[in-house]
């Protein structure tokens, strides 16, 4: 059996520090990766905390171009296998710099990118937000969300493991069906050996313009 | 190689004072400082073109006009004629016209604007930009180089037997520059047709402009127009001068920050090292703009960014008189060094009209993989109207 690699972006939009958004980044990466060494997959991981990356992402949305260590930042995120995004619900929604981060890359940059979405809060009264901002937001840029996103509320991090025995879905076990949703995406992916680019012109292409067939 | 500047003509408040010109002042300043260019040694003045506030310069061939009267030798441009909002059928008149005013001191830099909803003014879809773009540009290629031009397209209404008039003076087209920032397809219209290539080049990383210059290179070499190191290349730049460094950062450094474009973001060091922005003495300006070179290549022409943000006349004539008495003569004879005699020189009509009456037009041939070059060959056409193909003769 030949061994096969595979990268995995994670973006965390956490604030704090320690921060709940990147502990839960972190259990969904470690979960992924296990599946996907299970599965022979030895796997990359670049974990980036957008909180870095800040000035920078402001600096994109305000001149339409990303600084240097930006740039490299989402090149990475863009081409690899798999992709973990975290963010804290602030208002009912995903964080400004969460939302920010995406806006500024190429809308066509996450094209087929398997996705695991992720979000915590105080309460569980705002975990619908996964479904109805997060979920819409990855499915415009065609990306392909696993069906399964994982919500963190306070109390989840005092939960069970969720058991055989149990009779509830706990965060545990919520991340581990998460985690093999999305690792079996990422080992069928070719992404992060791909070439792209940056002029490939539109199929069909003419530069005279439109010919009507005469 | 050619060297001057090109303007927005936005209206913007000198963030020192809050002097905002009115739109007079603002159009006066823009011919003075054209007039000023001439004066101080520059070979090329440009204007933008734009259908709303805070710009003046809707009108670029009034003005142009009025700078050619006032005017002896400089190169009159645009930076951008909207090729997707305007009608080819105009441009081909209004610029015809101007370079039989102007003697032939013409040229013109064709783009697609940088505001949405002058689509939709102007009866166009934005997400038809492109599609507009070589469709236009076809349509104005063949009005400047045949007497009668059938045309059918998908954008504007037919036309049987069109003449667009004048002719172009001494049957000679006014050079075409394509600018873009980003899109490849534009690159590639302006090497399948030999015409020159302009990147803005100023507000994005030097990185992306080597790889857009470099890939319209390729594909002008491809096309069968020369090398690529023949290619027809322009840039912007954006530079602000004192005598010393620090002088030039502590005057600029408010405008920067206010500035519409990329105020209240970056830091100036940060955007100065991130994009081909210099501020400071002649000398680093010399040093920065020779730079370009190492990777663009040997290139035809130099514009920079001088009048925005709100700077006052008075500033922006100052530093004209830096750029003609200290920095261009400068780049004049260092970008002369080394430079290979095979790569042309920044085109002119002069230049232009030799080429035309030199046998080797095959360098101009357009390449007939394509089953459109039929369709921009010259046409024999007008004969259901009775008229006869003539030769233009010109001046």
């Amino acid at each position: 059996m030949t061994t096969t690699e595979r990268t995995l972006a994670v973006v965390s939009a956490g604030l704090s520090q320690p921060s709940s958004t990147r502990l839960l980044a972190d259990k969904l990466t470690a979960a992924t990766v296990a599946r996907l060494t299970d599965e022979g997959v030895t796997t990359q991981v670049v974990t980036y905390e957008l909180r870095d990356y800040a000035q920078d992402v402001m600096n994109n949305m305000l001149t339409g171009f990303a600084s240097p260590r930006l740039q490299t930042m989402i090149e990475a995120v863009t081409a690899a296998d798999g992709l973990i995004a975290v963010t804290p619900i602030f208002t009912t929604s995903y964080s400004g710099l969460f939302k920010t981060f995406f806006d500024v890359i190429d809308n066509r940059s996450l094209t087929d990118q398997p996705v695991l979405i992720g979000a915590t809060a105080g309460t569980a009264r705002h975990s619908l937000a996964l479904d109805y901002a997060l979920r819409p937001m990855f499915t415009y840029l065609h990306a392909v969300v696993v069906p399964t996103s994982v919500f963190a509320a306070s109390e989840d991090w005092g939960s069970g493991d969720g058991g055989v025995d149990s009779r509830l879905a706990t965060l545990p076990a919520r991340i581990e069906r998460a985690a093999g949703e999305l690792a079996t995406l990422v080992a069928a992916s070719d992404r992060s050996s791909r070439v792209p680019d940056p002029f490939e012109l539109p199929a069909g292409f003419n530069p005279a313009g439109f010919s009507p067939s005469r | 190689m050619q060297f001057g500047i090109f303007t927005v003509g936005d209206i913007t408040s000198d963030p020192t004072t809050g002097d905002t010109p009115t739109e007079n002042a603002r159009i006066k300043a823009m011919v003075a400082i054209a007039q000023k260019a001439e004066e101080v040694g520059l070979d090329v003045f440009a204007t933008g073109e734009h259908h709303n506030p805070p710009f003046v310069p809707s009108s670029p061939t009034t003005m142009l006009g009025y700078i050619a009267a006032n005017t002896k030798r400089i190169i009159l441009s645009t930076a951008t004629t909207l090729i997707t909002t305007s009608d080819p059928v105009k441009i081909a008149e209004d610029f015809a016209m101007l370079q039989h005013l102007a003697d032939g001191r013409v040229d013109l830099t064709l783009g697609r604007g940088n505001t949405g909803p002058v689509y939709p003014w102007f009866g166009k879809d934005i997400r038809e930009g492109i599609p507009l773009a070589l469709e236009n540009y076809a349509l104005l290629r063949r009005l400047w180089r045949e007497d009668f031009v059938d045309w059918e397209g998908q954008f504007r209404t037919p036309l049987q037997g069109f003449q667009s008039t004048p002719r172009p003076l001494n049957g000679v087209p006014p050079f075409v520059w394509h600018g873009s920032i980003r899109s490849p397809e534009i690159a590639e219209q302006a090497a399948y047709y030999g015409d020159g290539f302009f990147s803005n080049h100023i507000f994005w990383p030097a990185s992306h402009t080597a790889k857009m210059v470099q890939y319209y290179r390729q594909r002008f070499e491809h096309y069968g127009h020369g090398t690529a190191a023949q290619a027809i290349v322009g840039l912007g730049g954006q530079v602000f001068m004192s005598k010393n460094s620090q002088d030039a950062k502590r005057h600029f450094r408010p405008y920067f920050d206010n500035a519409p474009v990329y105020g209240n973001g970056p830091s100036m060091e940060d955007f100065t090292s991130q994009t081909p922005l210099t501020v400071g003495s002649p000398q680093e300006v010399i040093d920065r703009t020779l730079g370009f070179r190492d990777y663009v290549g040997d290139y035809q022409r130099q514009l920079w960014l001088m009048d925005h943000a709100g700077l006052p006349l008075k500033t922006v004539l100052e530093q004209l008189d830096l750029l003609g008495e200290e920095v261009v003569p400068v780049l004049r004879r260092e970008f002369a060094k080394n430079r290979p005699v095979d790569v042309p020189d920044g085109p002119t009509h002069e230049s232009l009209r030799l080429a035309a009456h030199t046998p080797v037009a095959a360098t101009t041939a357009l390449p007939d993989d394509l089953d459109t070059a039929a369709a921009i060959a010259p046409a024999r056409t007008g004969a259901a109207f009775g008229l006869t193909r003539t030769t233009q003769t010109g001046a």
